[in-house]
């Protein structure tokens, strides 16, 4: 799955997509997934640096990033069809 | 290494009228501790859900209402509302502390027998009782309140070759102002016909009217309505001593006080709107004194508040099952908590507390129960912390009705503890199992 | 009289929303620079984050986001601690309905903290509620139309039985309807059921002539400054858009009745009509400044400023004139902002 490519993020965690005109406001953990995916990070990598550095299970996190891909999906964030087809 | 503590991901859009944490906070501090008992050793103890009493509570409670009347009027009698919760523990309090019983079926009167109140103490109410019924509060010398003509028909060849005349009120039902009129029980003050009910009493010569009794409705948020009640009761009552020469002992003004949830479509919070017991008694006593009662006079004034002495006493604890996201994205928690045992979240915005530290991050969600009924809600709309399954969580205010009025469905019910002054558990009630459930059913031979 | 004293003020102020429904904040606002100098530091108050005070920097030198009334006044008073350790509030003016219960109840704490308020207490705030308005004016010869409470559909359809159509359908707080069918007094019923809960009140429509007053009582029975305004120009949704000052004894008198009937304290707005034979109803009666404010003190009367220093426990001397003729028009402007305004407000509840 790929963030839309304009999509602009702030350090203090706030999302703005030009291409709708809607704002978001994310958590820490929000940011830190959101910029490495900007980067281009794999979601596997993403998920083994969570796991390295915050306590939290494999199964858990598993379906919390399933949340957070239909989070982002509902804010019209992602390119479309990146995570269907994945 | 230490590992950092983690949160789920979580965004939300920012709209104009965003609930926001500072409107939203409400209700979800981490509520750890009941009476210093841990909330996560009582659910380790006893299971999930659990309810749980707070002994200090309840007597905190009462003291504190019997001091609001008796401060301002000089004969004041609680009578506990056993309807409201009738386990054994609960009304031994309110006995312990010098309430009388007050019943509406002959199952909670045999109750009140069973816990040891005198029967001259038992105020028999309810527009239910049988034959059966009333012979046994004749025969206890109980304070029967009739509902209505039938009832009388009924009480009056009952009466027959005793050598006492049995002790009766009538309820009345009035126009206070507050909607909607409960004019379903008892005789009508504003047509006559609560008179007329006195008149076929007084005359029959074989019941003794001792009190008249009323019961305006339930979670009356005005105290004028009390004063309405309290004047036209007196006005009744002095009626009586000086047109039938019947002294009335006592006047029943029943319950209704509100406890503190919000009911649902309530704009402000119930903490911060409900009047005070001191506000009801002031208006109710203030009524009374001024209602032009002979000196000395003054009758009994009996209340038989229920929810109020109690709903803040009791808490539900239970446990998240599971989070899952809506088709419009909402959030859906769903927690081992149904409506089957939380009748109240019906008519209350119940407060919802996370049992559990947890991160400042809020979201909204709907709290669904574990029944698989669609109206299974808990809330339809709270701003709650990042709760995850496993995660503990508190409803507050749940002690009035909820265990009495619970239903077995799909689920067994769970067990309730109290916890008393020394902060001691006492499990009250153990949890159902599939035997209580089937100890009195029976299967034809030819299903076997 | 020295104005120094108040050159200096931090005044919370609520009520920022200037939009289709405006709060009245903006203008109190605006009357208070006028009046007591630029040096005056205003502290906006909102509970949402489009309200477009919020962004008027010009006006406005600070916002914070205070929680909706709903939450109660545990998180209020909780907010407004947090905002005075920050900016050292010396008062704070609230100017919604739906909050003043709040305020009045957590105003002898804000006293405490050194805020000062300038508040009707909650009898006052009862006794003119929507649901109390026909027996208030029953019991004090005022003129108020018919009214009934509207708790359920079967309400509805008794209240149509007896008032007959049309009839205004009115919020418990705001909003208010004039139904000319059943159907559409069932629409608002439940709409603004849902919005600001039961009961919903129907209302006698009387025809004729809009007139405001706005007024501030001193809590003894008299008024400190009255100002009548005529609407020239009425919105759908029944709001001001032009209004004159008039000048009309009865106008005065009415209000001055009020003041003695309820000793009523601080601001207040008589929404009145003027029927065909000259009787005055009073429609409602607001327990705030009215959102035109500033015409009054346009107009002579400087209500807000009046306001500031009465709780600042100065005795004012009541004003006897103001201007009749004085126009009002107002008129929608553009402010453009960065996104990130909105973004840090709507995420941190500050700018």
């Amino acid at each position: 799955m790929k963030l839309k490519k304009n999509i602009a993020t702030s350090e203090s965690g706030f999302i703005f997509n030009p291409a709708t005109g809607d704002s978001f406001s994310g958590n820490a953990m929000a940011s830190s997934i959101l910029l490495a995916m900007k980067n281009g990070e794999a979601e596997v990598t993403i998920k083994q640096n969570i796991l390295q550095k915050y306590e939290v299970s494999p199964e858990q996190l598993d379906r919390d990033w399933d949340d957070w891909i239909v989070q982002l999906k509902e804010a019209n964030l992602l390119e479309t069809g990146s995570y269907d087809g994945k | 290494m230490n590992k950092l503590k983690y949160e789920r991901p979580y965004i939300k859009k920012l709209t104009a009228g965003a609930m926001n944490k500072f409107g939203s906070l409400s209700g979800s501090q981490p509520f750890k501790f009941i009476d210093n008992v841990p909330v996560k050793s009582l659910v380790e103890a006893y299971g999930s859900p659990l309810f749980v009493i707070s002994e200090k509570h309840i007597r905190r409670n009462y003291r504190a209402a019997y001091r609001a009347f008796s401060t301002r009027y000089p004969k004041v009698q609680f009578a506990w509302s056993y309807k409201t919760n009738y386990l054994n523990a609960v009304c031994n309090i309110f006995h312990q502390e010098g309430s009388w019983a007050e019943v509406v079926s002959g199952f909670e009167y045999q109750k009140a027998l069973g816990n040891g109140v005198p029967g001259n103490k038992i105020i028999f109410n309810g527009p239910g009782k049988s034959k059966k019924d009333l012979l046994l509060a004749v025969e206890n010398d109980s304070l029967i309140h009739i509902d209505h003509l039938e009832e009388l028909g009924l009480l009056l060849p009952l009466c027959e070759g005793l050598d006492y005349q049995p002790k009766v009120a009538i309820r009345v039902n009035m126009d206070t102002g507050v909607y909607p009129l409960w004019d379903r029980f008892g005789f009508n003050y504003e047509n006559g016909e609560a008179w007329r009910a006195i008149l076929k009493i007084v005359n029959s010569g074989k019941l003794k009217l001792t009190g008249l009794h009323c019961h305006i409705g339930t979670y009356i948020q005005t105290t004028a309505a009390y004063g309405v009640a309290a004047s036209k009761m007196a006005a009744l009552a002095i009626k009586c001593n000086t047109e039938l020469k019947q002294h009335i002992e006592y006047l029943d003004l029943g319950g209704g006080f509100p406890s503190t949830n919000t009911l649902k479509g309530a704009y402000l919070p119930g903490t911060d709107t409900m009047p005070t017991i001191d506000d009801f008694a002031e208006e109710i006593t203030g009524t009374l004194i001024r209602a032009g009662f002979e000196n000395d006079d003054l009758p009994l004034l009996i209340l038989e508040s229920g929810r109020l002495l109690i709903d803040d006493a009791g808490y539900l604890l239970g446990t998240v099952l599971a989070n899952k996201r809506l088709s419009d994205g909402k959030l859906a928690t769903i927690v081992d908590i149904g409506v089957n045992i939380l009748f109240t979240s019906f008519w209350y915005d119940h407060q919802v507390s996370p049992a559990d530290d947890y991160s400042p991050t809020v979201e909204n969600t709907v709290i669904y129960g574990p029944l698989c009924m669609n109206i299974d809600v808990i809330r339809e709309s709270v701003n709650l912390p990042l709760l995850k399954s496993g995660d503990h969580i508190v409803i507050h205010k749940v002690g009035a009705y909820n265990m009495t009025q619970w239903m077995q469905f799909i689920a067994l019910r769970p067990a309730i503890v109290l916890i008393d002054e020394q902060e001691q558990v006492h499990l009250i009630k153990a949890a159902e199992t599939l035997e209580h459930i089937e100890t009195n059913e029976y299967i034809p031979e030819h299903l076997k | 009289m020295t104005a120094n004293k108040y050159t200096n003020l931090c005044i919370g102020v609520t009520g920022l929303n200037a939009n289709d429904n405006p709060g009245p904040g903006v203008a109190v606002i605006r009357a208070l620079k006028e009046g007591l100098g630029a040096g005056v530091k205003i502290i906006g108050l909102s509970y949402e984050s489009l309200e477009p005070g919020i962004y008027m920097h010009y006006l406005v030198d600070k916002t914070y986001q205070v929680p909706y009334p709903t939450a109660g006044t545990e998180n209020l008073i909780e907010r407004i601690r947090h905002i005075h350790e920050k900016e050292g509030l010396d008062m704070i003016i609230p100017n919604f309905d739906a909050e003043l219960y709040n305020f009045i109840k957590i105003a002898p704490q804000l006293k405490k903290m050194g805020i000062h308020t300038l508040l009707p207490s909650i009898d006052q705030l009862l006794m003119r509620d929507k649901v109390n308005l026909a027996a208030f004016g029953r019991q004090n010869n005022f003129h108020v139309p018919g009214d009934y409470k509207l708790s359920t559909e079967a309400d509805l359809k008794a209240a149509a039985g007896e008032l007959s159509f049309p009839l205004v359908i009115k919020g418990k707080f705001y909003g208010a309807t004039v139904a000319y069918t059943l159907n559409a007094a069932l629409n608002a019923f439940h709409q603004l059921g849902a919005a600001w809960g039961y009961p919903v009140i129907a209302q006698q429509y009387i025809k004729g002539t809009e007139i405001n007053i706005a007024a501030l009582g001193d809590g003894k029975g008299n008024n400190i400054s009255i100002v009548p305004m005529r609407k020239l120009y009425i919105t759908d949704k029944g709001k001001a858009w032009a209004g004159v000052t008039i000048e009309d004894p009865a106008l005065i008198k009415l209000a001055n009745s009020f003041a003695k009937a309820t000793h009523w304290n601080g601001p207040y707005e008589m929404e009145i009509m003027r029927d065909g034979e000259d009787h005055l109803f009073i429609l409602e009666i607001n327990p705030r400044f009215p959102a035109w404010i500033y015409l009054a003190a346009a107009a002579g009367q400087n209500q807000p400023v009046s306001l500031v220093k009465m709780a600042m426990g100065e005795d004012i001397i009541p004003f006897n004139e103001y201007e009749a003729g004085k126009l009002f028009i107002r008129h929608s402007w553009d402010d453009v902002v960065d996104i990130s305004e909105f973004q840090q407000f709507s995420a941190l509840g500050e700018l």
